[in-house]
């Protein structure tokens, strides 16, 4: 059994805190794991992405193929789209609905979710706008993971949640709290679908 | 005792060293390099021990300053991106020719695909222009484990050791078993001392002893636990595949079980080896991220008519390649593997000839995003100042450096007309000077200018030549994440040291309401005939943002 997830967004929005709080629950739950990253010049502002690979055998390539991602989750929705060619037939798309402009020329934004929406399994929120209404600004990332939660088959919701606590232990209670409700509106809302 | 840790290559790398005993790491930050001595600086073992761990100003003073640790009996670690081997090239060769007594491996990270750099060279040729061991891991355990037999084989053949990686072990995460720490080494500097002074007399015995010990560099890599063959059985086998470090990865992802594999990871190539998985095979495949090194090599070993394929030979030529994020026809140029760039599963797989393709096609609604400055860096203001040169001199150029003011290049400010190596803004402007341009500007980051910017200044002072050098000082080394600077906020200090006329050097601060105040300085100092140095100064937006949560949490 193996989960091949494509993490993406741009630079900033907090993607590598998705993949390590993942990566956590991962080998907590005894599974092995590669995850490949970008750092340097390309965190400015420019799309971002990283490769998380899950398996109960030995993991051997970094990067993922193309057609073999079961999962794209993107903390944006253009970029979401970028990623395409690396999904796999079945592959789910969880990402944000909300457009991260610092391009002149972003496509236009119903054309992008009206793209999105013509793919198989998607799964969309204005992950930004729910942290925002419930008083959660610097957690919409976890929500995104919440979100996700319910496709990532080989790790239990529980298992991610208690990693998201343990991950955020080290900033102080207060975090702690605001990131798990911040899981569970994610959670909720894939579950309600 | 062992436990499983979660660690990016980079990590696996310095906690390797560290449990070999390391006693100093010497390092220019780099991508993706920089992130093998932060782990060294952040480490509690390396803070009770005092592993040195301060940043250098440049490779050549991290590779000389290794060396002199190394003298000392001390085994010591000097890490860099590819590009920095060029600037420490010269100690790099002739520690080869002094020997090492405490064990020294360089780390050379080297970025296929170019993520974020100027070229793809690869570091192995340094290796085997060195004359030296290369080790080449091609996962996150080997990087740890490797570390420790690299220490060992330094200094039981009295070499320096390259260690050569890729971007993609750098960082990548996996779990690796680690070990205890191995105690240092004792203080024990070296009591050979004609070996250290390379004067012909003595450098032509330590060249004749570097030559010597080939047969011994040879049979350690001949014997590596390292290199290996599989499925090497009785019956011939159309296809065998050569897999060098990261490659191994991508063949063991998608080569058909039962084809017979060379792993290499351990440089001399095994000549044996590669002559035993010939005489079983019809053709030969070689799988290697970077340039064609062992390709190359390989073909010389078997001879011309046995096939060899890779990156140079074996090309089936009908479709257009995707390297990196740039498409290019690769049609003359690429072997069954395309030349240029970072090898993929999806390469490795076509040429292995088993299908991994898209199941849907790229999307219609999608924008390049390229990398852009921060909202609010200096650089933004220090550009927005220069932007009436090219209205007003069409002629005039504006050389620019490595760093992120590079983006400078990119719309909206389209400001800069170079960014060729560390340090070659101020020269090129130099020589454009001296061929007759003016007026001429160069823009060149704090760090670079310390690393390698210096030396082409005091050229230009000692000929007063007419150029406008502009220090964009954000008080860091920004763009490798924000490491301290080398020159500590004394660039007017060093600039006055060099020579440069107190009226001609003036410091301001890049904000807008300053705006016109540095347009009018740079509009009288562009027409001074002679050297004029503006540094502009303001924290990276970046650096102050950490320090502004980190006090916010105190």
């Amino acid at each position: 059994m193996k989960l091949d997830i494509k993490l993406c967004g741009v630079g900033g929005q907090g993607i590598l805190s998705i993949a390590t709080i993942i990566a956590e629950a991962a080998t907590e739950a005894g599974l092995y794991l590669k995850q490949a990253e970008v750092h340097g010049m390309s965190q400015r502002g420019g799309d971002v992405q990283s490769d998380l690979r899950l398996s109960t055998e030995l993991i051997w390539s970094d990067l993922i193929a193309k057609g073999g991602a079961d999962m794209i989750l993107s903390m944006e929705p253009m970029e979401a789209l970028r990623y395409l060619p690396y999904l796999a037939e079945d592959g789910v798309i969880v990402t944000s609905s909300k457009p991260f402009v610092n391009i002149s020329n972003y496509p236009d934004e119903a054309a992008v979710l009206a793209e999105l929406d013509s793919m198989p399994h998607c799964v969309r929120l204005d992950i930004e706008g729910i942290a925002r209404d419930n008083g959660l600004p610097r957690s919409a990332n976890v929500v995104l993971l919440g979100m996700a939660a319910p496709f990532i088959k080989l790790i239990e919701p529980q298992q991610l949640r208690a990693a998201v606590a343990r991950i955020f232990a080290p900033k102080g209670e207060a975090v702690v709290a605001a990131n798990l409700k911040a899981f569970d509106l994610g959670h909720n809302h894939s579950m309600n679908q | 005792m062992s436990e499983k840790r979660l660690l990016l290559g980079d990590e696996a790398l310095a906690l390797g060293a560290l449990h070999a005993g390391l006693s100093g790491v010497y390092a220019y930050p780099g991508t993706p390099s920089t992130e093998i001595t932060e782990f060294i600086q952040k480490n509690t073992l390396a803070k009770e021990r005092g592993v040195h761990s301060r940043w250098c100003t440049n490779e050549k003073t991290a590779m000389e300053t290794a060396l002199g640790m190394s003298y000392a009996g001390k085994r010591a670690l000097v890490c860099m991106k590819h590009v920095g081997m060029n600037v420490c090239a010269d100690p790099f060769m002739n520690s080869a020719s002094t020997g090492v007594n405490g064990g020294l491996v360089v780390l050379s990270a080297d970025d296929p695909s170019m993520h974020s750099s100027q070229n793809e060279q690869d570091s192995r040729f340094y290796g085997k222009f060195a004359m030296v061991p290369i080790f080449e891991p091609s996962n996150q355990q080997e990087a740890y484990d490797m570390m420790a037999d690299a220490f060992e084989l330094s200094e039981a053949l009295q070499l320096p050791v390259l260690m050569r990686f890729v971007t993609r072990l750098a960082h990548s995460r996996a779990a690796v078993t680690v070990h205890e720490a191995r105690e240092e080494n004792p203080f024990n500097p070296d009591k050979d001392l004609s070996r250290w002074v390379l004067i012909p007399l003595n450098a032509r015995r330590q060249y004749a002893k570097l030559v010597s010990l080939q047969p011994r560099v040879e049979s350690s890599a001949a014997e590596s636990k390292y290199n290996w063959i599989e499925n090497l059985g009785t019956q011939k086998h159309p296809l065998g595949i050569i897999a060098a470090g990261i490659g191994y990865n991508y063949v063991k992802e998608s080569a058909p079980a039962g084809i017979p594999i060379l792993k290499i990871s351990q440089y001399p190539l095994p000549v044996a080896k590669i002559k035993a998985l010939a005489s079983c095979c019809d053709k030969i495949l070689v799988v290697e991220d970077g340039q064609p090194f062992v390709e190359e090599l390989v073909k010389g070993i078997l001879g011309a008519d046995y096939p060899v394929i890779g990156k140079l030979a074996g090309r089936t030529g009908d479709k257009a390649n995707t390297i990196g994020r740039m498409p290019l026809t690769g049609e003359l140029i690429d072997g069954v593997l395309p030349r240029m760039g970072e090898l993929t599963p999806d390469s490795v797989a076509a040429a292995l000839g088993v299908k991994s393709s898209s199941v849907y096609s790229p999307a219609k609604n999608v924008a390049p995003r390229p990398p852009q400055l921060c909202q609010g860096c200096g650089h933004r203001d220090v550009f927005a100042a220069l932007g009436f040169i090219a209205d007003e001199f069409p002629d005039s150029r504006i050389f620019g450096d490595i760093g992120c003011y590079a983006l400078g290049f990119l719309p909206p400010f389209r400001a800069l007309e170079s960014c060729v190596d560390m340090g070659s803004a101020i020269t090129l402007a130099k020589g454009a000077a001296d061929a007759g341009m003016f007026p001429v500007f160069c823009v060149i980051g704090d760090s670079t200018f310390t690393h390698s910017g210096m030396t082409g200044l005091l050229d230009a002072v000692n000929e007063n030549s007419p150029i406008t050098v502009i220090i964009s000082d954000n008080f860091t080394t920004a763009m490798t994440g924000g490491q301290d600077s080398a020159g500590l906020n004394n660039y007017e200090a060093i600039c006055l040291a060099l020579g440069v006329e107190r009226e001609h050097l003036h410091l301001v601060v890049p904000i807008p309401k300053n705006m016109e105040q540095i347009k009018a300085i740079i509009r009288k100092e562009m027409m001074y005939k002679g050297v004029s140095v503006i540094i502009p100064q303001r924290e990276c937006m970046q650096t102050l943002g950490r320090k502004l949560r980190s006090k916010k949490q105190e």
